[in-house]
């Protein structure tokens, strides 16, 4: 059954989230690989938007593809070829000496992609337990239990 | 570590301009997919900026900057599909056309029309329209004699009123029967330019 709102043109549905997916994906995946990750999670959403049928919840929908996106990406990441020990030729972008300092980057890198990503909705974009179940698809007492696990991982990394 | 804490790795205000070119590589990417069904542009004319939507079918509506643009936007993703995106490339044929035709370096436009937005009256009717050449002008009477349906002048109006294609399918050529320049739904300002572009008025 159709929502009571009607689906706006894509662009405007960009427009209106492209803000809190990026900042989403910067802290789920990490500022070099935002771009990437947010390409594929809206041209998947390009892909199934005429099929849409709840169009006040857009939002949301938007939301539970970055977080597949997310998790997928850092298995795929993980299953990668180790880098040989040959230097590139040319040197490797640098991202903002910001962004690489900061232990707490590595302490998100090293949580397993559920955790890390159920974090993230919990403590950066502060959603509540149900909203992330739903994100995720799963129950609300896996989301409390990722956040939970997740946030003590990163206390005790960061003691 | 405070769970706070986390915020300071997201990024605040910067996410807007980030998440903005992030964006735009999207739409180029999505356009060599073949996602985007709806392409839009926006151009600057002598009648004031111009949004300009094309499919794979071809033109399917010009809009003038004081119009309901959203609106505009919404039929198209109603009517036509809802992947409509700022794809300025895809529209690259249709606004070099319109550009040609400002500078008086074209006469008549050889872009495809998408006439979905376009219903079967109104079809007919802006066919006729179109038939009407540069330079040249037809009274609303005429139009209706020449889709078999004299009396219809009235009906002819509407359909030219509602032309979601207006310049490239010439509405503006049509006047009232004394030779009153009469009605435009981009306004008689408009309608007075174009006329003077093709010198059919002074």
């Amino acid at each position: 059954m159709r929502g009571s709102t009607t689906l706006p043109p894509f662009q405007k549905f960009l427009e209106a989230n492209r803000a809190i997916v990026y900042r989403f994906l910067t802290v789920a995946v990490g500022p070099q690989e935002a771009d990437d990750v947010f390409q594929e999670t809206f041209i998947a959403a390009l892909r199934a938007y005429p099929r849409v049928r709840e169009a006040d919840k857009l939002d949301r929908w938007i939301l539970a593809i970055a977080s597949r996106k997310a998790i997928d990406h850092h298995r795929g990441a993980g299953r990668r070829p180790m880098p040989t020990d040959d230097p590139p030729e040319q040197p490797v972008h640098d991202p903002p000496v910001r962004d690489t300092d900061d232990p707490l980057w590595a302490a998100v890198r090293s949580l397993p992609p559920r955790q890390r990503v159920a974090v993230v909705h919990r403590h950066v974009l502060d959603r509540a337990y149900e909203e992330i179940a739903e994100l995720m698809g799963c129950s609300e007492q896996t989301a409390r239990a990722n956040v939970y696990q997740g946030t003590k991982r990163l206390r005790e990394l960061m003691a | 570590m405070n769970a706070n804490d986390l915020k300071r790795l997201a990024p605040g205000a910067e996410a807007r301009p980030a998440s903005r070119l992030a964006a735009d590589s999207l739409t180029e990417r999505a356009a060599a997919e073949g996602l985007v069904d709806v392409a839009v542009a926006t151009m600057d004319s002598p009648i004031g900026e111009l949004q300009v939507a094309v499919t794979s079918k071809g033109l399917v509506s010009i809009a003038f900057e004081d119009e309901h643009r959203d609106e505009v936007l919404e039929r198209l993703t109603r009517e036509v599909s809802p992947r409509v995106l700022e794809a300025a490339a895809l529209t690259d044929e249709a606004r070099r056309e319109l550009e040609e035709y400002f500078r008086a370096e074209r006469r008549r436009f050889d872009l495809r029309i998408d006439r979905r937005l376009i219903g079967e009256f109104a079809w007919n009717v802006l066919r006729a329209t179109s038939r009407v050449g540069f330079g040249e002008l037809a009274t609303y009477g005429q139009i209706a004699q020449r889709i078999d349906r004299p009396k219809a002048a009235r009906a002819v109006g509407r359909a030219l009123g509602s032309n979601p294609i207006p310049i490239v399918i010439p509405c503006h050529r049509v006047i009232g029967a004394g030779g009153s320049l009469t009605g435009y739904a981009g306004g008689l300002p408009r309608k007075q330019t174009l006329l003077r572009l093709e010198g059919s008025i002074l």
